[in-house]
């Protein structure tokens, strides 16, 4: 089955930098697609570009057997999309909202109408069809706001930062309707600031950088091909004395804040080595994304 | 058709704030005629060979569509564009920009029509036309000076970094229309250069082609008019679209 999307070589440049640069991306249908990158490397160009918003300065887009940017409209048409910002219309009410949205994929109102209820409860907004817009909370409008990219039961739906600034509550009901529609075999491109979420629901997880595609793999794959399996982070005092000890026992050390990561493969002698220095805290955990995520991407603050 | 639905949104937003909508849109430009037609006309003999509130009835149709066209597609669309980022949502699904802004032009033409019928309606009721079958082509004029301004208005919005540059727009564009184009006094009371200018300003072409079929003849020179104002609406449209793409699509 050929790929759900399939960019090749593209780049697109903003006043002679290449924001996107080159990027080759095949993002296999039915799974859940992570797209990591720090601030400004290119992601939500990427989705622009893959959903034939903006016109590509060269390379091809593919999405759903259709070539962009002449049959944008044609793959749309089967293609959710739930935006970083919100834009649900305030003058309407939920129910209002889906209607509308759904006339723009040229439904009847009927059919729209008939698939209300499901979409409620898929969005944990039953009893809310009427509601106005302004009195659905920060996680409510998210939600709906991921009902309405599934008024056309879409093959691919694109997420831009789905929960950036919810509640881990309302973060939680997000995961769930996502790994709900991943279990219904739906294609999902997702970008988010939240390598836990990327880690829980990603099947393949594409980093970018300079929109330059830096890695690409399960998070397993991932976390195992590109870092230490243990990270013990050590802060408090004293804690120069033990960095200059340190590199006996520790492959690779990090500094972020007033925060050490040590990174290992043999945690307890690093333990041990702390446990006679009372003036520093530790924390011994297994290398997660995040981990890998920092090591490819710098720690360096982007803006 | 794909811009159906995004007039059709607009019209059910529309729908769901009536009330306020039609005082603003109807009763203002009828207070505003009745009162300057009597009060001022009052004081007058008569202008062009008619009651003042004659002469000003057809004058204030095509201002009150102006100002509807222009008020809907600038501020109105400028939040829809910019700050309840409903293109931008609209964009999302299978429509283009072509498909939202022929959407947003028909919408505030639409209701701009509005604005004019109601106008109209003081025509007729208070019976202030030479001619009746003359009058019914007011109503292609009223949808063609909507037209024209919907579209120039959806290219100012194309460019506005925010709502208070639409100053610019009806200080230097609408306040001078208004005054040059003869809404409230035929235009051949100004001194020349001024009647130069007017006659490229489209709300003069608007009141050139209205308000001889008011006075019971047909316009001179029509098609020139008409021309104009789909020049202008058609000219108005085309920016707003390479303009708007620019602005949001880039």
């Amino acid at each position: 089955m050929p790929a759900a999307l399939q960019l090749k070589g593209l780049t697109k440049r903003y006043g002679g930098v290449a924001v996107v640069d080159g990027l080759d991306l095949e993002l296999e249908r039915g799974l859940c697609h992570g797209l990591l990158g720090p601030n400004g490397a290119g992601k939500t160009t990427t989705l622009r570009l893959s959903l034939g918003l903006i016109e590509a300065d060269a390379g091809t887009v593919n999405l759903l057997g259709h070539v962009l940017p002449s049959g944008s409209g044609e793959a749309r048409r089967h293609v959710g999309v739930v935006p970083q910002n919100d834009s649900l219309d305030p003058d309407f009410t939920v129910r209002e909202n889906l209607i509308t949205y759904g006339r723009y994929f040229g439904l009847r109102t009927g059919t729209i109408v008939g698939r209300i209820p499901e979409l409620l409860a898929f969005a944990g907004l039953e009893g809310k069809a009427d509601s106005p817009i302004q009195s659905l909370s920060g996680g409510m409008k998210r939600r709906l706001t991921l009902a309405r990219a599934l008024i056309n039961d879409p093959e691919m739906v694109f997420l831009d930062e789905p929960t950036t600034g919810l509640d881990p509550q309302a973060r939680h009901l997000i995961w769930q309707g996502l790994r709900r529609l991943i279990n219904q075999g739906k294609t999902l491109l997702l970008t988010t600031h939240f390598m836990e979420e990327a880690e829980r629901l990603c099947d393949a997880i594409s980093i970018i950088d300079h929109g330059r595609l830096i890695v690409r793999g399960s998070p397993r794959e991932l976390i195992k091909g590109h870092i230490e399996p243990n990270v013990v982070e050590v802060y408090g005092e004293g804690l120069e004395d033990w960095e200059s000890h340190a590199s006996a026992c520790c492959q690779r050390i990090e500094t972020a804040g007033e925060t050490r990561f040590c990174y290992t493969g043999d945690p307890q002698r690093v333990i041990s080595e702390l446990e006679g220095r009372p003036g520093l805290h530790y924390l011994h955990r297994p290398a997660n994304l995040e981990d890998v995520f920092l090591k490819l991407t710098g720690r360096d603050l982007r803006d | 058709m794909n811009w159906f639905p995004v007039w059709r949104r607009n019209f059910l937003v529309w729908k769901k704030l009536i009330l306020p909508s039609l005082i603003g849109n109807l009763g203002d430009p009828v207070f505003y005629l009745l009162g300057m037609g009597y009060g001022l006309g009052g004081l007058l003999p008569t202008v062009d060979g008619v009651p003042y509130l004659n002469f000003l009835a057809v004058g204030t149709a095509c201002y009150s569509v102006m100002n509807s066209a222009t008020f809907e597609a600038l501020y109105s669309a400028f939040s829809r564009m910019h700050v309840q980022r409903t293109w931008e949502a609209i964009l999302n699904t299978p429509l283009g920009l072509r498909d939202v802004l022929m959407g947003e032009l028909l919408w505030a033409t639409s209701k701009s029509m509005l604005s004019g019928t109601a106008i109209m309606l003081v025509i007729w009721v208070m019976g202030l036309y030479a001619d009746f079958s003359l009058t019914l082509l007011l109503i292609p004029v009223v949808v063609l000076t909507g037209f024209c301004f919907s579209g120039i208005a959806l290219a100012v919005n194309s460019v506005s970094p925010n709502y208070d540059f639409f100053i610019y727009y009806f200080t230097l564009a609408i306040t001078p229309m208004v005054l040059l184009g003869g809404v409230f006094y035929p235009p051949s009371a100004l001194p020349v250069w001024m009647t130069a200018i007017a006659a490229w300003l489209p709300l003069t072409h608007a009141i050139d082609l209205a308000r001889p079929l008011a006075l019971g003849r047909l316009p001179a020179m029509a098609w020139l008019h008409v021309l104009a104002l789909l020049a202008y609406g058609i000219a108005g449209f085309m920016a707003a679209l390479v303009l708007t793409r620019r602005r949001l699509l880039r």
